[in-house]
């Protein structure tokens, strides 16, 4: 017979275990020990805390409502005055939100009262800027604009050069993100011929530095300022664009739409302005941030895009 | 004693019949009253049936198994208040069938999507994620921009919600129904007889895949994604009323 004398469970005068009554292999039992004590009282803690739990937050659902529990939670309203109600997570939510902005304001009022120009001279403003404005950006710009605000050529602009679009002053970069922009540019590729196209592609290039055929320059310039393709109402005279209406420049060498950097020699440039004109552009569409962002958080952006590099 | 637990454990009958008692009581008597309290529910204005495009759009993204990876409901917590909007209301997908809530979140939450990325954007995302987030792993499904949409049976697709009480109209009298409850624009899209008719329309107005040729899966799924989390105007809800429905 084993020795069970170091078993909590053993009856001393017997020396024996309680078992199922199952013997295997002549002498190996299935014991029927208890539960061990420390596990018992865990057990009951949890009964005793889930008690105090269902008094203390929202629990039972009793006839048509529910226990609402004894807790309560104290925010303000929309009137500013204090107003408690029940613990739950909407008003946990609530109260979390008042207090995290009520820490963040002497930043975001002082933000707000000062002027942009002002903005980059206080040390202080500038790097709470750095900080709450790269989280921002990264959540709600990153997306097109890439996380350094590289942007993607043909698709998403570059933030961090001095070409702007719409303009680049701060009040132009808070109306773009506030209001979000259309690009739009119609496609010529049936109302021109494809000489007449390779003319003015010629010409844009041209107006870059880029290596072109002198004879198609000359054709191209003389059609950009006709009224038959008519480039010259929207790019203007000098081709250097019109920020109001968000037509490009076109003699900066910086290229969006039109990938001219990543051609690999002159001819292949060209083709790549020639596909732009062609088939025109619909597709420059920013968003509008006006109620996902709050007003505070567009100027926190405002700031920090205008920092990014390119900002006049 | 009369009654042992050993009982229990050695006869599957009665262990199974306990078991099953046990595990219903959570059920019974925490989930069944919901049904009934009718204080929990936000009435909330704004909130339509998705159009035949938006729905077939919707039909694709569970095609997929886009929501394997992507949930559609977000928490009332500040972090993911921060990150992706106002907090999911039970209301905004009530004609969901089913809900697309879900708790796995290998991608980010998709609740309030619409409308905060250009379609340009979802179309370079769509063909291929990494183009525009390089740490993404999401898949390439560049077959939804080549693929055409089949709209053929957009018409028993809608007649399948209708039966689980998405209010698409089948008669003038639901069409008018309609016109009251969510105004003219929206009910002539609920129509099922123009089903056909207002998603090809649709795409070709929205132009979401940047391809007016022809209406393709992607036009569907953009449609889709740029409606999500987009209906009601919480400008115009006061968050401490909301706390009053918890």
């Amino acid at each position: 017979m084993a020795d069970n004398s170091t078993n909590p469970a053993t009856n001393p005068a017997t020396n024996q275990v309680q078992t199922t009554g199952h013997v295997w292999d002549d002498d190996l039992q299935e014991f029927n020990n208890p539960l061990p004590v420390w596990w018992t009282y865990t057990f009951y803690v949890t009964i005793v805390f889930a008690l105090v739990y269902w008094v203390a937050y929202p629990s039972w659902p009793v006839g048509k409502g529910f226990m609402t529990g004894v807790s309560t939670i104290t925010y303000k309203n929309a009137q500013g005055e204090d107003e408690t109600w029940h613990w739950n997570t909407r008003s946990k939510l609530l109260l979390e939100t008042q207090e995290a902005a009520a820490a963040q304001k002497p930043y975001y009022d002082k933000l707000a009262a000062m002027p942009y120009e002002q903005i980059a001279k206080d040390p202080d403003l500038s790097s709470f800027v750095v900080s709450a404005g790269k989280v921002v950006f990264a959540e709600n710009c990153a997306a097109c604009h890439q996380a350094g605000g590289q942007g993607v050529i043909g698709h998403f602009p570059n933030l961090t050069d001095d070409d702007w679009i719409y303009g680049g002053a701060s009040e132009k970069i808070n109306e773009s993100i506030t209001k979000g922009r259309r690009g739009y540019m119609p496609p010529y590729g049936e109302a021109l011929s494809g000489a007449d196209i390779d003319a003015l592609a010629n010409y844009v290039a041209s107006l870059s530095g880029i290596k072109v055929d002198a004879a198609k320059v000359g054709k191209g310039k003389e059609l950009f300022h006709s009224h038959v393709a008519a480039c010259f109402y929207c790019h203007n005279d000098d081709a250097k664009g019109r920020k109001d209406i968000g037509a490009a420049n076109l003699t900066d060498k910086v290229w969006l739409w039109a990938n001219v950097p990543g051609a690999a020699d002159d001819a292949a440039k060209v083709a790549a302005i020639r596909g732009v004109i062609s088939s025109g552009l619909d597709k420059g569409v920013m968003p509008t941030w006006q109620g996902r962002l709050s007003e505070q958080q567009i100027k926190l952006l405002t700031v920090y895009v205008h920092e990014l590099g390119g900002g006049k | 004693m009369s009654f042992k637990h050993e009982k229990v454990e050695t006869n599957a009958g009665i262990l199974l019949v306990l078991t099953m008692l046990a595990i219903s009581v959570g059920g019974l008597v925490e989930i069944a009253p919901l049904f009934f309290i009718k204080d929990t529910t936000e009435n909330v204005e704004g909130v339509r049936p998705y159009t035949p495009l938006e729905s077939r759009g919707r039909d694709l993204y569970i095609r997929e198994g886009c929501y394997t990876c992507h949930s559609q409901m977000i928490r009332p917590f500040r972090d993911e208040q921060l990150r992706y909007g106002h907090y999911s209301l039970a209301a905004e997908s009530k004609y969901d069938h089913p809900f697309q809530w879900g708790s796995k979140r290998t991608g980010p939450d998709l609740a309030r999507v619409g409308g905060k990325y250009s379609n340009e954007w979802h179309v370079q995302h769509m063909i291929k994620p990494k183009s525009v987030v390089p740490e993404s792993v999401m898949p390439n499904y560049p077959w939804m921009m080549t693929t055409k949409l089949d709209v053929s049976d957009i018409g028993d697709r809608m007649r399948a919600l209708r039966i689980t009480g998405v209010p698409y109209s089948a008669n003038d009298e639901e069409y008018q129904r309609n016109v009251k409850q969510f105004g003219e624009p929206v009910a002539k899209t609920l129509h099922i007889p123009d089903a056909v008719k207002n998603l090809v329309a649709q795409a070709q107005e929205g132009n979401y895949d940047g391809d007016r040729t022809s209406v393709s899966e992607l036009d569907a799924m953009i449609a889709y994604l740029q409606v999500l989390g987009t209906m009601v105007d919480f400008s115009k809800i006061k968050p401490e009323e909301l706390v009053k429905f918890r």
